[in-house]
């Protein structure tokens, strides 16, 4: 009844869920505090370079299209509580849509470590998808939404640049532990795993 | 989680969301194609007849324009710097029109409707193995998901608290990741256990 070549795993239908869970819980207020409660940061794009560094290429880009399906569909699953096709009419769109290739590339990067991806590896990919190619997303199509010029966006986004980048620095670590404390959490173990187990 | 439907009867409430989905994007493109300092104008008052038509009530109607307030602030300033006062309006108004028509659509679209028609757009996954039965397990396992990592923060934020590294991003995000992924992975073999891998 599945297509020749492709088959999706239940394992992975969970994983994928949970993760674009995950990734709207970062964006509750008070899930994560950081520095007792002065400074609220919205962590949804260090979510989103988690699931691709855990999730690899595809069930990352999968996990982040279902977060973005919900929440065009009206739930308030982005930080602060906004949903609702208003996210995708206004400014910030590109910077929402680019969460997919970012997370893929991140995966992508990610799955040629092999078994032990290395923390610089890790690094790279965050900073490379988490940032690179969701700027490269996001400012054209801010330019394209507000009339502006491509630099003048680039200047408006360029404020937030600073915090992103601490957030694929703390994704790497964050990434780092967790798969060290569980091997599972690396792309290319748990293929291995998923095949052995004669998932597919 | 109840999103931002607003019930009622209006005449807005009873399209059907691909209808409601189609006029969005033809008027937003509409407004793209018309630089002509009169089409905002123009679609100020329609917009907000549509939204008088509706029945959403005021507050409901500033809950969709209120997070894109300091944008808006910050794109006039910078358009009237740059290029001139008139241009600056058009442009402004017209960013602010689309989040609002946008907002109009998801303040009268059940949401289950509105995901009703989202799962008839995504059919074609069923190429990469995605059929439908899995689709909509997936989009309702995740709505369900959300209330249970939210909880698994809440624990590790705890357990944190009285370790006494509150202040530890890493103590937080890696537990809870780990617990995120031990909980996927039950649930994955609870699924497959009832016989969903066929």
């Amino acid at each position: 009844m599945s297509p020749p070549g492709r088959r999706f795993p239940t394992g992975d239908v969970a994983r994928v869920s949970v993760f674009a869970a995950l990734i709207a819980v970062l964006g509750l207020p008070g899930a994560l505090n950081v520095f007792g409660n002065a400074v609220p940061i919205t962590l949804q794009t260090f979510g989103v370079m988690l699931a691709g560094a855990i999730l690899g290429t595809w069930r990352a880009a999968l996990a982040v299209a279902v977060l973005l399906v919900l929440v065009a569909a009206g739930l308030p699953l982005l930080a602060g509580g906004r949903g609702g096709l208003g996210v995708f009419a206004g400014p910030s769109v590109g910077f929402l849509i680019g969460w997919l290739p970012g997370a893929a590339v991140i995966g992508w990067i990610v799955e040629r470590g092999g078994r032990n991806p290395g923390i610089v590896r890790l690094l790279i990919a965050c900073v490379a998808g988490g940032v690179g190619v969701i700027y490269l997303f996001g400012i054209p199509l801010q330019a394209a939404v507000t009339g502006l010029t491509l630099g003048k966006a680039a200047v408006l986004s360029a404020v937030f640049l600073p915090g992103d980048v601490a957030k694929a620095v703390l994704a790497s670590l964050v990434a780092r532990g967790t798969q060290r404390a569980y091997p599972d959490a690396v792309p290319s173990v748990h293929r291995e795993r998923i095949r052995a187990a004669g998932g597919r | 989680m109840t999103g931002y439907y607003v019930p009622g009867d209006s005449l807005l409430h009873r399209l059907p969301a691909g209808a409601k989905l189609l006029g969005l994007a033809v008027l937003c493109t509409l407004l793209l194609l018309f630089p002509s300092p009169l089409a905002p104008v123009v679609a100020v008052v329609l917009v907000a007849s549509l939204y008088v038509v509706s029945g959403v009530g005021f507050t409901a109607a500033w809950a969709q324009i209120r997070p894109i307030r300091w944008f808006a602030v910050a794109l006039f300033a910078m358009q009237w710097a740059f290029v001139d006062l008139l241009g600056a309006a058009t442009s402004t108004a017209r960013v602010v029109i689309a989040v609002a028509l946008a907002g109009l659509v998801t303040l009268t679209t059940r949401t289950t409707a509105m995901m009703a028609f989202l799962e008839r757009c995504l059919a074609p996954a069923r190429f990469v193995g995605l059929d439908p039965f899995r689709l909509s397990l997936l989009l309702s396992l995740t709505v369900r998901s959300v209330p249970v990592v939210a909880g698994l923060a809440t624990r590790v934020r705890e357990a944190q608290r009285a370790r006494g590294v509150e202040w530890s991003v890493r103590a937080f995000a890696v537990p809870l990741v780990v617990s995120a992924l031990r909980h996927a992975d039950a649930l994955g073999e609870a699924l497959s256990a009832r016989g969903l891998d066929d």
